[in-house]
């Protein structure tokens, strides 16, 4: 009721939130996170354009860890599973998310296929995300770590177009350098570019295809893990129950 | 177009505040956009004005206020242009982000009884 006059009418009112718009995704990003740390699993999430090689990276560590360690793979896609395919002749366990039209994977979607995949004795999951560098770098998957494939080819200057992918970047894995002898392609550009985007510029060079690199990369892996929080999965339960 | 998901959540949002006070119809939506937060104000206003439809912001407007990019040393606080190299000349420390991440639901107008 109108408090001015007590006539009756409905009156407007501004009610003041400051909530973050995508709160919901970041709690189960949240619990997904607690629920991978509880168990030792170092969950990346893997973004980076289309054919920027994303899973010919994961292919080459899943060499390269050799059966050593226990690897497994989420990876998103528009239409097809050919990536989770891709992944599971190269020997890592791998669930297909198809996005349909959606650009990008949110905490629900790999919260979800969590739910059907034995994640729980891995050491480390790759979430590889839908080849896109805008829409994945706003959505928190739970990840922790996000790892960025930009390819030689891209061009020097993807990282100051795409400032908020990298901002958030704890790695840049630059892959194709094979490919560098026969393209005008500065790495001093490179890193400079990613300077002005990312306050803690992290550059690895590999190539997929020759291997070169992928022995430091599984040893970024190997410290990430062992640096990471353990979470408490008892407590990321409780808060999901109130949500 | 990650802008369609992102109105989806916006509108989940303002319908609960708008049904905890009984209100009647939503005429304004504010919400804060940072120059960082990989969200086009143009993109969200037109998903917006089509997902509103048979909610209870079916004839709310959108408002988006953007938020610049801050960015200052992490040690001294001294300010650091965007577009420079984000590490402080003086204390060869990185950069920290101000402001400019920005993706909130700021205010909500309603018609209560």
């Amino acid at each position: 009721m109108c408090d001015t006059c007590g006539c009756g009418d409905p009156e407007v009112v501004s009610v003041d939130v400051h909530d973050k718009i995508l709160a919901g995704n970041d709690r189960t990003a949240g619990h997904n996170r607690e629920h991978l740390a509880a168990k030792g699993v170092l969950a990346v999430n893997l973004m980076g354009s289309p054919g920027s090689g994303k899973t010919a990276v994961l292919e080459a560590t899943a060499r390269a860890f050799a059966g050593k360690e226990l690897l497994g793979a989420i990876a998103g896609d528009l239409e097809t599973d050919r990536d989770a395919e891709r992944l599971r002749a190269a020997g890592i366990p791998a669930a297909a998310i198809t996005t349909g039209s959606a650009c990008h994977l949110d905490a629900e979607m790999v919260h979800r296929a969590l739910h059907r995949f034995p994640w729980e004795d891995l050491h480390y999951l790759f979430v590889e995300n839908v080849g896109n560098l805008v829409c994945p770098a706003v959505y928190d998957l739970g990840q922790s770590a996000s790892v960025v494939a930009l390819s030689v080819t891209e061009g020097e200057d993807k990282p100051l177009k795409y400032p908020v992918m990298f901002r958030k970047a704890d790695l840049v894995l630059l892959t194709k350098v094979d490919l560098l002898p026969h393209l005008d392609v500065s790495l001093a550009a490179v890193r400079d570019a990613l300077a002005r985007v990312m306050p803690r510029p992290a550059l690895l060079e590999v190539s997929a295809r020759t291997g070169q690199g992928i022995d430091r990369w599984v040893a970024w892996l190997r410290h990430r893990r062992v640096e990471m929080p353990l979470g408490v999965a008892v407590a990321a339960h409780h808060r999901r129950a109130e949500v | 177009m990650h802008e369609y998901s992102l109105v989806s959540a916006l509108l989940d949002r303002v319908e609960k505040e708008a049904r905890a006070r009984h209100a009647l119809a939503v005429h304004r939506v504010t919400v804060r956009i940072g120059s960082l937060a990989g969200v086009e104000p143009d993109l969200l206003r037109s998903a917006f004005s089509l997902v509103r439809e048979g909610t209870v912001c079916g004839a709310a407007e959108l408002d988006v206020e953007p938020v610049e990019a801050r960015w200052a040393c992490g040690g001294c606080e001294r300010p650091i242009a965007a577009g420079e190299v984000l590490r402080c000349p003086e204390c060869d420390l990185p950069a920290r982000l101000l402001s400019g991440d920005e993706i909130v639901l700021g205010r909500i107008e309603m018609e209560v009884p």
